[in-house]
């Protein structure tokens, strides 16, 4: 509690006690590119489950998802304000940089996670509202509140928050949780940590400055990098559940396997041959490695329904 | 900061909200059709 009045006290607020901020700066809580990644898998998971969804409710899912989404980002800038002022990456978020008042993020989180969740329930099912619920509760308070300060396994546990997206799409259509949305989840939760500590081990001064135990900071470049290539191979294998799964088939298994080969090449390139540019190499493959492999996965489902 | 430039400030909040609220209406309006039409 008295963090937060702290907080507070440290908003600005304009001449006549009005706060300053513009649709735009709200708009920035709630993460944008985040909330794309988000809807992008949501939607991969909505058309890849088995059964159908009128499209009207399908988008309407997507909506509040991303609302969901944005609603756990803005929570996320309130309660990390403090630190994400002192690294040059997040000090130009809204409330770091004073544009938003921190009462006001978390006021504007809170009644977006409440209104999302309510109207996913109401409009498309219980599930899926309840996975979007639990994703927002885990986001903000197992992550960013428990765990993102206290241990290096942060990205770990933590990377599950944006592993859901693809679950509660595919409850929206099936109304419950099965192996096909475990088996995508499962590819998004072992991606995170290698995608993540890459960024980190170039970023580890910042983190270190701020106090954040990420891996980098606290077990060293080696070890982090030991660690990358180690989630590489879990990922890697991850990717074949949808084959069994027949949820992808012959581009999906070509996709994963080329996709696969040239991470784990980049995983073991930046573990014999450590740097910068072999870490933002990792770190901007991994990225394109998940967009491509969810997009061959949305057009074999796609041309399925065909 | 300038009085305008406040009032400037919250009327582009007020027509984002104002939007936002429309596009709910719409959407509870679809869904609404989508979701009679299917107990028809």
């Amino acid at each position: 509690m008295t963090d937060i009045t702290v907080r507070n006290e440290a908003a600005p607020l304009g001449a006549a006690g009005v706060s300053e901020a513009t649709a735009a700066d709200f708009f920035a809580l709630l993460k944008p590119r985040v909330m794309s990644l988000v809807v992008f898998t949501a939607l991969v998971g909505l058309v890849a489950a088995p059964g159908g969804i009128h499209p009207a409710i399908a988008a309407v899912a997507l909506f509040f998802i991303a609302l969901g989404a944005g609603a756990s980002g803005a929570m996320n800038m309130w309660w990390d304000a403090d630190i994400d002022a002192r690294m040059a990456r997040t000090a130009s978020r809204p409330v770091p940089a004073g544009r938003v008042t921190p009462g006001e993020a978390l006021g504007f989180g809170l009644a977006l996670s409440v209104f999302a969740v309510s109207c996913m329930g109401l409009l498309v099912n219980l599930a899926s509202a309840a996975i979007l619920a639990f994703t927002i509760f885990f986001y903000v308070v197992v992550y960013s509140m428990w765990l993102k300060r206290r241990t290096p396994q942060n990205i770990v546990i933590g990377g599950a928050a944006g592993a859901f997206p693809p679950m509660i799409g595919w409850a929206a259509v099936t109304g419950g949780v099965d192996l096909g949305s475990i088996a995508l989840f499962a590819i998004i939760f072992l991606w995170t940590p290698p995608h993540f500590w890459a960024l980190s081990l170039v970023k580890a001064g910042e983190y270190a400055k701020v106090g954040v135990p990420m891996l980098p900071v606290v077990a060293g470049g080696a070890e982090t990098r030991r660690q990358i290539v180690l989630y590489s191979w879990l990922l890697v294998a991850s990717t074949t559940a949808p084959l069994a799964l027949d949820l992808g088939g012959v581009a999906y298994g070509l996709a994963a396997a080329v996709l696969g080969a040239v991470f784990l090449v980049l995983a073991h390139l930046l573990k014999r041959r450590p740097s910068d540019r072999a870490a933002m190499r990792l770190f901007g493959f991994s990225i394109l490695y998940l967009f491509l492999l969810f997009a061959v996965l949305l057009g074999e489902a796609l041309a399925r329904g065909l | 900061m300038a009085r305008s430039d406040m009032h400037r400030q919250r009327r582009g909040r007020n027509y984002a909200l104002g939007g936002f609220l429309l596009l709910l209406v719409f959407i509870f309006f679809v869904v609404t059709i989508v979701k009679m039409k299917g107990a028809a």
